[in-house]
């Protein structure tokens, strides 16, 4: 009798509750999508901007025509660029860079994020959120006192740190290990208590359980914390331009800016198809790993 | 193949007691439930066992080894879990085979082990597939066939059944007594259904509030509870408890329930129950299989109560009615045909040889 009523009241209900539904999705669409372009529009303009200058002589740069046409189309910049010795010397310090420092964070954080998620020691609790209280100090407050301990290594050991490109694979993970150790601290959490159990009554030990089990359990979430890793060292502006001075030892983004901006002339041309190239690793990474990276995302941010 | 034995078991969690002292011997092949309600320390227990909780007091041995400091990898258990803990990556075969390729079996071994077991538990046609293509029920197979493929020293289930629906529970119930009797391991079998507990246990250990209240095999705990918590947990529908007078009139024993319900004392319990007549602090316990409708063979039945039925429940091969003495619900199981309704009035036969007393102050049956 009861399912009776609620079926009679229902159905009437349902049919007037879909149609007000349907327009409210509508309606949502409509919104959404005129957001998404106005976004889009402003968000694409510059590199659209970049990819027309690129396209151009200095010559037609300068003529300050139309800049949104090219009327003399050319891949000079691409050809120059492409065959400079220095400007493949940047792409590689920052392709090493990167790679590495991906590498390295993965290497600490994951059994970091595990160790904090996993075995309840004392005072874990805290560290987890000491290490992303550590994220939260920008770098703009720490190149110089990096850079005095720098000097202060060099006076009392004699190593140089300062102007060498592999310093980066020391200073990087400073900005990456936090944030990637906690995406994978939420991500580990997100797995069940059981599975480890299960793990330990086969009589696997922790590492076992970390490489055969969470790892791959938790490989969205690697790869989310992979790409953001991958993504801040080849966009890191900051400290190599602090650290590193000559020109076989800078990464591409610093690279760029010192070598093509010669006083106050801007080879605009180059500038442009520098780093039109510059962003078309990350490009690339995201638009295969994008599911991934979202599912990480996500699945990071309802249990972190 | 092992026994396991408790002595005095404690578990604390920081500033409550989960288990408080148990003490258990567990027979080689044998099969125990502990059952309990929730919060009762049983699954605690289990882990104990298994060695995912660390022990506060008292010592777990297995054939007469302490293993309070033996990690779970070392115990040679193997453990089923209610949400079924597969790895979601692997394969089922995969998942079965872990433990075994963990520990370096050869390869031939673990694939004949692994046949074997799937084998037992029907699911050979499942093994290349992964647990998300899987029913409730086939995961739960795959989780004891993750068991069996070990050969562990013993089993431990914890709630295996307990996500599974009503009629799957049933299916997986008489799987799990099937592969006991296959494999005959030592197993301990956590749950807080009395159903279960009774159908799959050569002994049932009932739990409350981190002790053990009674251990006993499963008619033990049905016609001799030790006391009311036993007796009201173990039977389904619970049985009735009722405050009660004994009376003695002129050497016949009689135990009163209302103004108007006197019953007497049958003389195979009149002895034992003598010494408590006229004592306040009682309670009458009686299952509501013992208060029927019935003319059990003819013989005679003086103990009869008139009752007012309230509410009834057909359930097709009998029907459950309830009716008020003093205000407290009592229920009876009559048959069908019995023709009952609400608002009739039944005279309902009481079979006081399965009566049981309880002291009220100690909760222990007489």
């Amino acid at each position: 009798m009861t399912a009776a009523a609620i079926t009679n009241a229902a159905t009437p209900a349902r049919k007037r509750g879909y149609g007000s539904m349907s327009r409210d999705r509508r309606w949502a669409l409509r919104w959404s999508y005129f957001f998404l372009t106005v976004f889009a529009i402003f968000f694409l303009m510059p590199p659209v901007y970049m990819l027309i200058t690129s396209l151009k002589t200095s010559a037609e740069i300068s003529a300050a025509t139309n800049p949104w046409w090219v009327y003399h189309p050319t891949l000079g910049n691409y050809v120059e660029l492409l065959t400079s010795r220095q400007y493949l010397t940047f792409f590689r310090n920052s392709a090493l860079v990167s790679v590495f420092v991906v590498a390295i964070t993965m290497l600490i954080s994951v059994p970091a994020a595990f160790a904090l998620s996993r075995m309840r020691f004392w005072g874990s609790t805290m560290l987890a959120t000491g290490i992303f209280l550590t994220y939260l100090i920008p770098e703009t407050l720490l190149f110089i006192p990096l850079f005095k301990m720098f000097a202060l290594v060099n006076e009392y050991t004699g190593i140089q740190l300062i102007n060498r490109w592999w310093v980066l694979l020391l200073l990087y993970p400073t900005l990456t290990v936090p944030f990637c150790t906690w995406i994978m601290i939420g991500y580990f959490a997100s797995i069940p208590k059981e599975l480890d159990e299960a793990a330990l009554m086969d009589a696997a030990n922790y590492r076992q359980i970390l490489t055969r089990v969470f790892i791959p359990v938790a490989l969205p979430g690697l790869i989310a914390a992979t790409i953001f890793a991958f993504t801040v060292s080849w966009a890191q502006f900051l400290y190599p331009l602090a650290f590193t001075t000559s020109a076989d030892q800078l990464v591409l983004p610093v690279g760029i800016v010192t070598t093509l901006i010669k006083g106050d002339v801007f080879n605009w041309g180059q500038i442009m198809t520098g780093a039109l190239l510059g962003a078309a690793p990350p490009l690339i990474i995201y638009a295969f790993l994008m599911d991934y990276y979202i599912a990480g995302l996500t699945a990071g941010a309802t249990k972190g | 193949m092992a026994q396991v034995s408790l002595r005095k078991l404690v578990k604390r969690f920081d500033d409550t007691e989960a288990v408080r002292g148990i003490d258990l011997d567990i027979a080689d092949k044998e099969f125990v439930v502990l059952v309990g309600p929730s919060g009762c320390g049983k699954t605690t227990t289990l882990r104990m066992i298994a060695g995912l909780e660390e022990i506060s007091a008292g010592e777990i041995a297995v054939d007469g080894e302490v293993v309070n400091d033996v990690p779970p990898k070392d115990r040679d258990m193997a453990m089923v879990f209610q949400n079924y803990a597969l790895y979601p990556h692997m394969t089922v075969y995969e998942n079965m085979s872990f433990g075994l390729r963990l520990k370096r079996y050869p390869k031939d071994e673990i694939a004949r082990r692994v046949q074997e077991a799937a084998r037992i538990l029907d699911i050979t046609e499942l093994l290349d597939r992964k647990p998300r293509q899987l029913s409730g029920g086939q995961r739960q197979r795959v989780a004891m066939g993750r068991a069996i493929v070990r050969n562990p020293k013993v089993f431990l289930f914890d709630e295996p059944l307990s996500n599974l629906d009503a009629k799957l529970r049933v299916q997986m119930r008489i799987e799990i007594k099937r592969v006991h009797q296959k494999v005959r391991t030592t197993t301990v079998y956590v749950t807080h259904d009395q159903v279960e507990a009774m159908t799959l246990a050569d002994r049932v250990v009932v739990m409350n509030r981190g002790r053990i209240e009674q251990i006993g095999t499963p008619n033990d705990l049905y016609h001799a509870p030790k006391t009311r918590f036993v007796a009201g947990f173990i039977g389904s529908p619970a049985m009735n408890f009722l405050p009660c007078r004994l009376e003695d009139a002129a050497g016949a024993l009689r135990v009163r329930l209302s103004d108007d319900i006197v019953l007497p004392v049958p003389p195979s319990h009149a002895g034992r129950y003598r010494s408590h007549a006229g004592r306040p602090g009682l309670t009458f316990g009686l299952r509501p299989e013992h208060l029927t409708d019935g003319k059990p063979n003819g013989a005679p039945q003086p103990a009869t109560i008139d009752a007012a039925i309230e509410v009834t429940e057909p359930l097709g091969m009998e029907t459950l009615v309830f009716f008020r003495v003093n205000g407290i619900d009592v229920c009876a199981r009559v048959s069908p045909d019995a023709g009952a309704r609400e608002g009739v009035r039944m005279r309902l036969a009481a079979s006081l040889d399965h009566m049981h007393l309880i002291d009220d102050a100690s909760g222990c049956v007489l």
